[in-house]
């Protein structure tokens, strides 16, 4: 599989295909925006694609014996084996039209994990699967902040001070999940330099979505899509407000949305309009008292969190990504290099 | 290490390698396209000698090095599903660490074959044979064979990928081979042209059930209390044909390659007038059939029973083949904590096997040869004289005997 399939970038809402290779038959809840990550995912990849997917709201809630949505042919992998299932597959594909086994063709292969099978169980597959240059594959990890299939456990992934079912809310103890969330994407990106793509999503900004999607599956290699996803079950809000609920994500900082292709990092959306000083940050108390999860929060844990986001941006080497504080000498250094 | 040839067998030759190499060069022969290794002793012989292989020119499949055992049997199961002939193995803990990647291969009917260098389970650590870690999964649907030599070795590899793959069956094949025993001391081996292996063994074709855009199927949805007895039951009824797949692959392979036992199930030794038939699975056949030879000179009317296959477990053969016996003692090299007469896994399944029988002889248990620890000619002796004591008094002082073991 040295060749990928020519999938040009979508210019406009109007030219999204109108294909849906994501169909009737899931039974995710009301405003699950996984559900429209894996609509647009498939969307933007089409109908020659393999669609692997771990154990998680996507395996169990999508695809109920006689009633899948995948119209691309779809495989269930182990909770922690996102990465291996991607591996797996392509690897069998190379070999077998590499000799003449079975038609050369580029066949897409996307693995999907969850924060849970992604950020916490799978990271030491999916790290090996990020290492395979010889193999194009994609993986999609949906994360919406827990084990939101299990009854809303805490993940690797969940934010600090959410309620979950495994760190509830207590007389004696108001946050018990004091775990800060796993800065996953620049983690693979960091660790995998050969990657030719890295990115983080949004479902809701789809045409964006649909475009990352499109360059991972382009770009050769083993590439990596982050997303964010509001629960409407995890997260504790009414499910018309899912949409709004991403936007307010980026809009306070919280998740940065961008790219890395080949090495070169671009902001994009409202993230980039923040790093350039054209947009503020929205205070992250209009997106946090919106949900449930965080209803126990005083003003000091509102201030932890915008402590947190303001440090991210206004401290760190790359804002929103590196978490590493450059050394007044050093940032000189930088700069009279420049 | 035996000489690599670029063109890989194309006649018959005679090699010197271990049971390692032997099951490497089967996968060269069948052509495997997708191996996945991870390092444990001692299993990993056959992924160096395979690596080999690989670097010289001499096979050409997709070769993997996870990042662990979970992972090895994730890839291999995944490449199966879109129709790749797939070869992986582990050893001791490191098969246990892929556990739930062992148990889903054989849920989803994947013909993988994997190679178990059998060794102890950890804590404490040892490198030697015991055969707890394969027999972990023989309720899973996995056919379960133990190897007794290198020839053996390379040939039921073949067999495996021919059984594993026909599609009356689609059920994963694991060769058990002991640790050091087998995966690392060498004997000559007959290994066979390309062209008699094409000739025996055909390309794996998933047909319906395969992978692929051109057919989009979804493989293992959730399907809950609704279906999961029938599925269950196809599993099981994919193991109850099994037998009868194998005797057939069986026979051609004695045909085209002209080797093998009678029966692929069990190997009888000396066992037709055998009063007392001494049963085991792999290597120590070897020192068992000395002091069975050496018992027999000296006028004792004794046998040894190999049993092979594990899965499926061969209940009609050994019914025929012990029903005439009065005494038969069993060396398990394994353990089952707590398990009824505190006794061995195979001495278990025996047991319940013999239970029907109208005629049943007194049936003795003996752990042995634990962590690597060689049984030798005496034990075998001593273990043939107590269960003599139980026949000649028609009463068993102790089930369960554990054997040259200290206090």
């Amino acid at each position: 599989m040295a060749t990928v399939q020519d999938l040009p970038q979508i210019r406009g809402v109007k030219s999204i295909p109108v294909e849906e290779f994501y169909s009737s038959g899931h039974r995710t809840c009301q405003g699950c925006e996984s559900a429209l990550v894996m609509r647009l995912m498939i969307k933007a990849a089409g109908q020659r694609t393999i669609v692997l997917g771990s154990t998680g709201c996507m395996y169990v809630a999508n695809t109920t014996y006689y009633s899948t949505p995948w119209v691309v042919p779809w495989m269930h992998t182990q909770l922690g084996s996102a990465g291996s299932a991607a591996t797996g597959t392509a690897a069998g594909l190379s070999a077998m039209m590499r000799k003449g086994k079975m038609t050369d063709e580029p066949i897409n292969v996307i693995a999907f994990c969850g924060d849970g099978g992604g950020v916490d169980m799978g990271l030491s597959a999916l790290s090996a699967a990020l290492q395979h240059d010889e193999y194009n594959l994609l993986i999609v990890c949906y994360d919406n902040e827990s084990y939101a299939n299990t009854d809303i456990q805490a993940s690797g992934s969940t934010p600090w001070g959410a309620n979950t079912t495994f760190s509830p809310v207590g007389k004696k103890i108001r946050n018990m999940n004091v775990r800060e969330k796993k800065n996953m994407a620049p983690m693979m990106a960091v660790g995998h330099p050969n990657m030719k793509y890295v990115a983080t999503a949004c479902a809701s900004y789809g045409l964006d979505f649909n475009n990352k999607v499109r360059r991972a599956l382009t770009a050769g290699g083993p590439t990596f899509i982050h997303c964010i996803d509001p629960c409407p079950k995890g997260w504790d809000y009414d499910p018309k407000y899912s949409h709004e609920l991403g936007m307010l994500a980026i809009e306070t900082g919280l998740w940065t949305q961008y790219e890395i292709i080949e090495g070169e990092l671009s902001l994009n959306g409202p993230s980039r309009a923040i790093s350039k000083g054209i947009r503020k940050r929205k205070p992250v108390e209009e997106y946090l008292l919106r949900q449930g999860r965080f209803a126990h929060f005083l003003p000091e844990d509102i201030k932890h969190v915008q402590d947190r986001v303001d440090e991210q941006w206004e401290k760190w080497w790359i804002p929103g990504l590196i978490p590493i504080t450059p050394q007044p000498d050093e940032v000189e250094t930088a700069e009279e290099a420049e | 290490m035996a000489t690599v040839q670029t063109k890989l067998y194309e006649k018959e030759s005679e090699e010197l390698i271990s049971g390692s190499e032997a099951i490497g060069i089967a996968c060269a022969l069948a052509d495997v396209d997708v191996i996945t290794a991870y390092p444990i002793r001692p299993y990993d012989t056959v992924m160096q000698y395979v690596s080999r292989l690989k670097a010289d020119g001499a096979f050409d499949f997709d070769y993997i090095i996870a990042e662990s055992e979970h992972s090895q049997f994730e890839i291999v199961k995944h490449a199966s599903a879109v129709g790749a002939r797939t070869f992986t193995g582990s050893s001791g803990v490191g098969w246990f660490y892929a556990f739930e990647a062992i148990t889903v291969t054989a849920g989803l009917r994947m013909p993988v074959v994997a190679m178990v260098g059998n060794r102890a389970l950890d804590d404490p650590g040892a490198f030697g044979v015991e055969h707890n870690d394969a027999l972990a999964v023989r309720d899973l649907g996995w056919h379960l064979y133990w190897v007794a030599t290198a020839q053996e070795a390379l040939d039921m590899a073949l067999i495996a990928y021919k059984v594993a793959e026909d599609p009356r069956v689609l059920l994963p094949f694991a060769l058990s081979c002991d640790g050091s025993f087998l995966t690392h001391s060498q004997a000559i081996v007959q290994v066979p042209s390309r062209d008699q292996v094409e000739k025996f063994l055909p390309p794996y074709k998933r047909g319906k059930l395969q992978l692929h855009p051109d057919n989009p199927i979804t493989v293992a949805p959730q399907v809950n209390e609704d279906w999961l007895m029938e599925i269950r039951k196809q599993t099981d009824e994919a193991m109850r044909r099994t037998p009868e797949v194998i005797k057939e692959a069986y026979e051609e392979f004695r045909e085209i390659f002209g080797r093998g036992d009678p029966s692929p199930f069990i190997e009888e030794y000396m066992c037709e007038d055998a009063e007392i038939i001494v049963v085991g699975m792999g290597t120590l056949a070897m020192p068992t059939r000395v002091a069975i030879r050496r018992m027999r000179e000296a006028g004792k009317k004794v046998g040894f029973l190999r049993v092979k296959f594990f899965r499926p477990f061969p209940a009609e053969e050994l019914q025929k083949a012990l029903g005439n016996a009065k005494g038969v003692a069993v060396i398990d090299r394994d353990y089952s904590y707590g398990s009824p007469s505190y006794g061995g896994v195979l001495f278990h399944e025996l047991r319940s096997t013999m239970y029907p029988m109208d005629k049943r002889p007194l049936m003795l248990n003996f752990i042995a040869g634990l962590g690597g620890r060689e049984v030798m000619v005496g034990d075998i002796e001593q273990i043939v004289e107590t269960t003599q004591t139980a026949v000649d008094t028609g009463k068993i002082e102790q089930e369960t005997t554990w054997v040259a073991v200290r206090e």
